[in-house]
């Protein structure tokens, strides 16, 4: 495990470091860091703390400090055979992975990173620690922050240690792959974890009991493969699942979900007046001086 | 004699629309928990457009206005303080749209959660968030709660379930938040929203997602000699990596109370039984339904039994969705709790919330949703016994205590409301209430939405002034 043993001493560290005032952005894998805009020059970098907290299988929940590796946390889970639904890029952080928000080709039977993170402490522009949401997988207690923070790219404060709901690994995982109709097969079947499109080709993600994939795959009449395609890591884009249909050129679509992987660059979805202005009065309620990640904006 | 603020509603909408009189006011006075308000004026608007207009007219006569569903709540969210405009939206009741292929339904706020799945159901599709009281609560209500229900251990509670809302804020504009699509850009609005209990505005159009059916059900009674051994099997369940669709827990003496009343044939000696279901397709789900049944025979189940159609499902269902039917044959009045602990300390929590009940001398049942840990302690009590009130309370705090102290939470699904406004600090300190404050500031800048709702008084650290800065770091 990197970064060893986490506690409330390495949160106050952290927090010391991101302190009250300058420009300051939180650095994980740096996977995903052009994703918002390049930051300002002359902006400190700080890490959050790394390393597992407390993991109790029985309770299907893990703290961890948000500078930990997914990787390195999935390793740990799977001892258990459990997992989270975090997409893991080489390298990429549970922080930084929550912070851009984006969820991984599983989205279809996995759900959203979004409703992954169930506690965080993150420290605010203030320099103090604060804590959002709680330990256990059901709590409507106040507001949740939990949700706003997902998808923040470090704009409203810089995650130091979460609390992620887990999953329990299927018991068994496999790729097929055919020239079918995506949308029928979406339609048909129950629950695939993936349906992959590139206009022709359909690549499926069967998961579960290994008679239950067996039937499925049967139904779909696709041979195995052995994994997705490679991804066009130009852009990506947003749309209603529905809309996918009409595609054309050269991409990769999430069927079901309506992720749209292209190899152009493609320009920031819109958003309706009023949405923009409660995402400013957000930002400056948060960050009135704009101090963290200055120059990165979920609306660029 | 209706006054300027009254007439000015009645002209915008329709004088029938707007109720003025005290006799017809009583009934908005309260929800369905143990805190009453006063209403002076309640509006029925039938589109975006008149709710705009009512929380136009409240502000223009300097007041501030309470959404309303159908009251339903416990938590105290609808009851109206500081004197406010009542906004109900029971009569925007309309399915806008059903899309079959992006399994997504557009509906008004005053949609009711079990009409949507009814309307829905011809197509092989349901709404997954499925709260107790489906039969009258509605969805704007549910988004305002984040409501959950049995089938959400699997299927995840409200938030998992809403794509996009539309939203008239307190200046009376309208907002888009979310989308139909699987990443809208920005925060996430919509999901800081859900939950806010009317105090960041009012739904008027909601998207939710619609689930399919699943193709196999098994739904398993287990029986217990012990509270300890059917908690013993919920941690158990889960430890094997089994995540049922519904896991759900009634001890001894709702168990009685459910059977007297429906004669499912529930055991009326158990100490507790289980209500297990697991989902899915077909080889998956007998394997877990081995699993469960295995686990409760390891943890001392005296039988198991195992639906053997859908009647027999729907039989065990009922049991479980009447348990409110059934106390009320017991005594008029209850109050039932909500709380979440970790699920691997329920038993401890459970002997706990007994000898409270026990020391305060009340009756106190337990069904609740074991599979998260979401505790709903249920007292029954008769309202007239003199000074039962003050035992109640008193019981309600220790509950509440005793499962913070346990590393739970104040409400799993219910919400804070003025219920549980005062006991946030609990679990929550002065930094961490300040960054709920300023959202709710952000959404809504002069605090008119549901006023004194969710967060105490001071919340904003700015109302502190004379704190030093840095003490609550
Ligand atoms: C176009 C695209 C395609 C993707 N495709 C895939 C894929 O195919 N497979 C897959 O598994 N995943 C994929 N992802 C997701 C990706 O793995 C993560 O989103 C990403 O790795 C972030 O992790 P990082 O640690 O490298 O963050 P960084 O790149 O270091 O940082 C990303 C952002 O997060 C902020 N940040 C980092 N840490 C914190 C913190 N602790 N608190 C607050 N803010 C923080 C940074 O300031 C920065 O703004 C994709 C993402 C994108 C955008
Ligand atoms: C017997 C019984 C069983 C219950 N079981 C469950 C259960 O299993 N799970 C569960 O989660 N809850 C349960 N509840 C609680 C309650 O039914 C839910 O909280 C429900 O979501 C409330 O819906 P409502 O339409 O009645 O809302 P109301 O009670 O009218 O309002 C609740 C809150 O939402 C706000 N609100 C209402 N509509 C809107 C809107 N359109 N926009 C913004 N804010 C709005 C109100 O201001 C208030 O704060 C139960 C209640 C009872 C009486």
């Amino acid at each position: 495990m990197s970064g060893g043993a986490i506690n409330d001493g390495a949160l106050a560290t952290f927090a010391e470091e991101v302190g009250a005032d300058g420009p300051v952005a939180c650095v994980g894998g740096r996977t995903q860091w052009s994703v918002g805009g390049a930051v300002e020059a002359g902006t400190r970098e700080v890490r959050a703390p790394a390393g597992i907290a407390e993991y109790e299988p029985a309770e299907m929940v893990v703290r961890c400090g948000a500078g930990t590796t997914v990787a390195d946390l999935d390793a740990a889970l799977g001892e258990k055979s459990q997992c989270v639904a975090l997409p893991a890029w080489d390298g990429a952080t549970v922080g930084g992975v929550l912070a851009v928000g984006r969820s991984g080709i599983r989205r279809l039977g996995y759900g959203p990173v979004r409703d992954t993170l169930l506690e965080a402490r993150y420290v605010s522009a203030e320099g103090r620690l604060v804590k959002a949401g709680g330990p256990v997988v059901k709590n409507v207690s106040g507001f949740d922050l939990c949700r706003l923070l997902v998808g923040s790219l470090g704009t409203l404060g810089l995650l130091a240690q979460v609390v992620l709901r887990c999953r329990p690994v299927p018991a068994v995982s496999r790729w097929f792959a055919g020239e079918l109709d995506p949308f029928e097969l979406r339609l048909r079947l129950h629950r695939p974890t993936s349906i992959l499109w590139d206009g022709t080709t359909t690549w499926l993600l069967l998961e579960g009991h290994p008679d239950d994939v067996a039937a499925q795959a049967a139904f779909a009449r696709a041979p195995e493969v052995d994994g997705p395609p490679p991804l066009p890591t130009g852009g990506r884009r947003s749309v209603r699942p529905s809309e996918l249909r009409a595609l054309t050129g050269r991409f990769v679509a999430e069927v079901g979900v309506g992720i749209v992987h292209t190899a152009e660059a493609q320009p920031p979805a819109a958003l309706s007046p009023g949405a923009v202005e409660l995402n400013r009065r957000i930002k400056h309620e948060f960050d009135p001086s704009g101090r963290l990640n200055p120059g990165r904006s979920v609306l660029a | 004699m209706p006054d300027a603020l009254v007439a000015d509603l009645r002209a915008a909408l329709a004088p029938e629309r707007v109720l003025a009189e005290p006799l017809e006011l009583t009934l908005y006075a309260r929800d369905a928990g143990i805190i009453e308000g006063h209403a002076h004026v309640v509006c029925f608007p039938l589109t975006t457009g008149e709710v705009q207009a009512c929380v136009r007219i409240a502000r223009a006569h300097g007041r501030p206005f309470t959404p309303r569903g159908s009251g339903t709540g416990l938590a105290g969210g609808a009851v109206p303080v500081e004197d406010p405009v009542v906004i109900v939206t029971t009569k925007m009741d309309r399915i806008l749209e059903v899309d079959e292929e992006d399994r997504v339904a557009w509906v008004e706020p005053g949609v009711l959660n079990l009409d949507l799945t009814h309307s829905v159901a011809h197509l092989g599709l349901h709404y997954a968030p499925d709260p107790s009281s489906q039969q009258s609560c509605t969805v704007g209500g549910n988004v305002a709660t984040n409501s959950g229900g049995p089938h959400c251990l699997l299927y995840g509670v409200t938030s998992a379930h809403v794509l996009a809302i539309e939203v008239v804020l307190a200046d009376g504009s309208v907002a888009l938040l979310g989308g139909v699509d699987a990443e809208p850009a920005g925060y996430d609005l919509r999901g800081a929203f859900v939950g806010s209990e009317g105090t960041m505005g009012i739904a008027t159009r909601i998207a939710v997602r619609l689930t399919p059916t699943p193709p196999a059900v098994r739904t398993l009674l287990l029986d217990f000699l012990s509270v300890e051994g059917a908690a013993a099997t919920v941690t158990g369940i889960i430890a094997a990596g089994i995540v049922p669709a519904a896991l759900e827990m009634m001890d001894a003496e709702i168990t009685r109370a459910v059977e007297d009343f429906v004669h499912a044939g529930f055991p009326r000696d158990a100490a507790a039984v289980l209500l297990v279901e697991v989902d899915g397709l077909p080889a998956g789900v007998e394997a877990a339904a081995q699993v469960v049944a295995d686990v409760g025979r390891v943890h001392g189940a005296r039988s198991t039994r195992v639906a053997a159609d859908e009647a027999e499902r729907a039989l065990l269902w009922k049991g479980r969705k009447s348990a409110f039917g059934a106390i009320a044959r017991i005594a008029p009045n209850y109050y039932l709790h909500d709380a979440v602990v970790p699920r691997t300390r329920l038993v401890e929590v459970l002997s706990r919330v007994y000898e409270i009940a026990a020391r305060h001398r009340l009756v106190m049942m337990n069904v609740f949703h074991a599979g998260d840990g979401n505790l709903h302690p249920l007292i029954v009590f008769d309202r007239r016994e003199n000074g039962v009130m003050e035992r109640v309370t008193a019981a309600g705090e220790e509950i509440i205590t005793a499962c913070v102290e346990a590393g739970g939470v104040l409400s799993g699904e219910h919400g804070i409301g003025l219920e549980k406004r005062d006991y946030m600090p609990l679990i929550f300190g002065e930094a961490d209430l300040d960054a709920q404050a300023r959202l709710r500031h952000a959404f809504d800048p002069d605090g008119v939405a549901n006023p004194t709702k969710v967060l105490p008084a001071g919340s904003r650290c700015g109302d502190l002034q004379r704190v030093p800065e840095g003490a609550w770091i």
